[in-house]
């Protein structure tokens, strides 16, 4: 994963292009609880365009598998409200949608990849069962062509002998296959969006790579366009072509990826980086540098301070940042960031 | 007992084969099952047993349990009468085989009705909040009510009979397992892979049908044999108290009853119901056991 830090060396990637199929808008989240409001998003904003991956990054807790529930509609209501805000997809706000509709868009044109494959397949039904699911369902087919499909998407997937799979549950499946079947899954109806909820912390290193390059792959096939939800900053260089910070339900800084790597403007997308474990050949002859981290916790979400809500933990805090919440504003081109003090933040080294 | 039924439920990790699977694992190889799980070999064997016995009463050549010899009331035990007669002369042996009949009939359709209602109602109480609230205080309030005394009650109020004993049993029984289903519920609505299926846009019907419902089968298969043996009882206990079957039908409690003022002249007419009603709840119960040990994988690694 850390050789994918050292972007510059690798291709430019093709630039998608055309209209976005997802935009949100102003996304508030907020969640009524005893203790007050809890705003879990609060004002987001973001594009997706055919065949592009998002990464969206962060610590836990600052609001990303909100985000990607709020998109999906699965945030329980009550006690989740939303308080503001639009979630376009093809032109449509999916927040105004009724119940059937929103179940109609659910699996069929945005799907949804789940961290853990050892629990997001049902036990008790077989692979089969599960993977023409969804296509019976959204595209009424009938059970002879539904098996047909899942038998393409096990192959689109990699997995072998599909035939038997089919008939195998799902525990005599290894993580990385459930994964795969996962993935099949949410592919079976062609959906324009796929929502990826750290699809790879629950998997060893060598069946990430795996996965992660399937994805890819399956990008590149039917243009679909991926939300790439994680914490870990490495499989976003090596995937993403753009990448979204945020902090304590915000939007604290959006660039390409490149350009993210290279400058980062807000301190706390550097905080992130800093802590990616990194060895070079000289450290490894002497004692390893101790690994860096982010000092503290996420604010409470109930009780944001006035001003910047990064600004207790950040190494560059200055009185007035306390005063008012940053603008999220250009840095520079296609690279906005919310910080007070981005313009006299030292030259990053990484 | 609802405790110990729910730890199968918990297990949704699907590191094992899913229960259907076990299942026909632990039954489809005897001798296979033999060894990994006695107990429940035994309770099946033993129901087996009594139920060829009690439903094959009739056609053993026995006497007729109904045809009174006033002459040979009270025999001891003879080659004729192996049990020896009860003060009708009726033979006892044949009255005790047929008798199983009432037992296991009434037993079996508690526990199935009481399982079916209990799954409908704690299914849809556990995925729908509002249904939930009214249900549930409806559920408490029949539970406050000790099972025998309101079994009691509805018997006195429909009349006495098989049909009847059997409502009256079930409905007593319901809130039980509304409450182990609704728990159950509860515990799969969060499991990622309901989340998952709602997120592949499955409707809220088809969920609880398709993917949760399956999911509580193994606690309640289980909780279903305890209710078996308790309505068996259950029955007895009120032919005894003379608020079951029709005294003329023979079964278990009935024969029972009427040796209570017989006690010092047959013995038997108390001592062979009784034994024979002790072995069936033993055997349903060694049954439900066993059942619980080969659907909860947890314990069966420790086997």
């Amino acid at each position: 994963m850390t050789e994918a830090m050292t972007l510059s060396a690798a291709p430019p990637r093709p630039v998608p292009a055309g209209e976005p199929v997802l935009e949100v808008e102003d996304l508030r989240t907020y969640f009524d609880t005893r203790d007050g409001v809890v705003k879990a998003v609060d004002g987001l904003s973001f594009s997706l365009k055919p065949g592009e991956i998002l990464g969206v990054v962060g610590e836990s807790g600052c609001g990303k598998s909100i985000t990607s529930l709020s998109i999906m509609q699965l945030v329980p209501r009550p006690p989740a409200r939303f308080a503001s805000g639009a979630i376009r997809f093809r032109g449509r706000d999916l927040l105004k949608l009724g119940h059937e509709e929103m179940r109609r868009i659910r699996g069929n044109e945005i799907s949804m990849i789940f961290q853990d494959p050892m629990s997001s397949l049902n036990p008790v039904l077989t692979v089969g069962d599960q993977l023409t699911e969804a296509v019976i369902l959204h595209q009424k087919l009938g059970k002879r062509a539904a098996r047909d499909r899942a038998r393409e998407m096990l192959d689109l997937v990699h997995i072998p002998e599909p035939e038997r799979r089919l008939e195998e549950y799902p525990h005599q499946l290894s993580g990385g296959m459930r994964q795969r079947v996962m993935i099949a899954m949410a592919l079976g109806c062609d959906p324009s969006v796929l929502i990826a909820d750290e699809p790879t912390t629950a998997l060893d290193v060598t069946i990430q790579a795996q996965i992660l390059a399937l994805m890819e792959e399956i990008r590149d096939k039917l243009k679909t366009a991926i939300i790439l939800i994680t914490h870990d900053l490495g499989v976003v260089a090596e995937m993403a072509d753009r990448v979204l910070v945020m902090y304590a339900g915000r939007k604290v800084e959006e660039a390409d990826v490149v350009e993210l790597f290279e400058r980062p403007q807000h301190p706390y997308t550097r905080g992130l980086m800093a802590s990616i474990p990194r060895l070079t050949a000289a450290e490894m002859e002497t004692a390893p540098p101790r690994l860096s981290e982010i000092p503290g916790i996420v604010p409470s979400l109930n009780a944001l301070p006035p001003g910047c809500t990064f600004a207790d933990r950040c190494p560059h805090v200055q009185d007035h940042c306390r005063r008012g919440y940053p603008p999220l504003e250009p840095k520079r081109p296609g690279h906005v960031a919310a910080c007070w003090e981005s313009h006299r933040l030292p030259e990053w080294q990484p | 007992m609802v405790d110990r039924t729910t730890a199968a439920a918990t297990e949704t990790k699907i590191q094992d084969p899913p229960w259907h699977r076990r299942l026909v694992e632990s039954l489809g190889d005897l001798r296979e099952a033999l060894r990994r799980n006695p107990t429940m070999l035994f309770g099946l064997v033993v129901l087996g047993v009594m139920a060829v016995a009690a439903f094959g009463a009739p056609y053993f050549g026995l006497p007729d349990p109904m045809r009174q010899a006033p002459i040979e009331r009270l025999r001891d035990p003879s080659a004729e009468n192996w049990f020896g007669t009860d003060m009708y002369g009726r033979d006892l042996f044949s009255r005790v085989l047929h008798g199983g009949q009432i037992s296991l009939m009434v037993g079996l359709s508690v526990a199935f009705l009481a399982t079916v209602i209990g799954l409908a109602i704690g299914l849809v109480a556990g995925f729908n909040r509002r249904v939930d609230a009214i249900v549930m205080r409806f559920m408490d309030a029949l539970m406050s009510i000790p099972a025998i005394l309101l079994a009691i009650a509805l018997v006195a109020l429909w009349g006495s009979s098989v049909p009847n004993v059997i409502l009256a049993l079930t409905i007593p029984e319901v809130p039980r397992v509304v409450r182990l289903v609704r728990s159950v519920v509860l515990m799969l609505r969060d499991q990622v892979f309901v989340q998952a299926a709602i997120a592949c846009g499955t409707s809220t019907a088809r969920i609880l049908v398709r993917h949760i419902m399956p999911n509580t089968i193994p606690p309640l298969i289980v909780q279903a044999t305890y209710i078996c043996a308790q309505a068996v009882i259950f029955e007895a206990y009120l032919s005894f108290v003379g608020a079951g079957t029709p005294p003329e039908v023979p079964s278990w409690g009935n024969i029972m009853a009427e040796g209570r003022r017989f006690f010092f002249q047959n013995f038997g007419m108390i001592l062979y119901p009784g034994v024979f009603l002790a072995i069936t709840v033993f055997a349903i119960n060694t049954f439900g056991d066993g059942l619980r040990d080969s659907l909860d994988p947890r314990m069966q690694r420790r086997v």
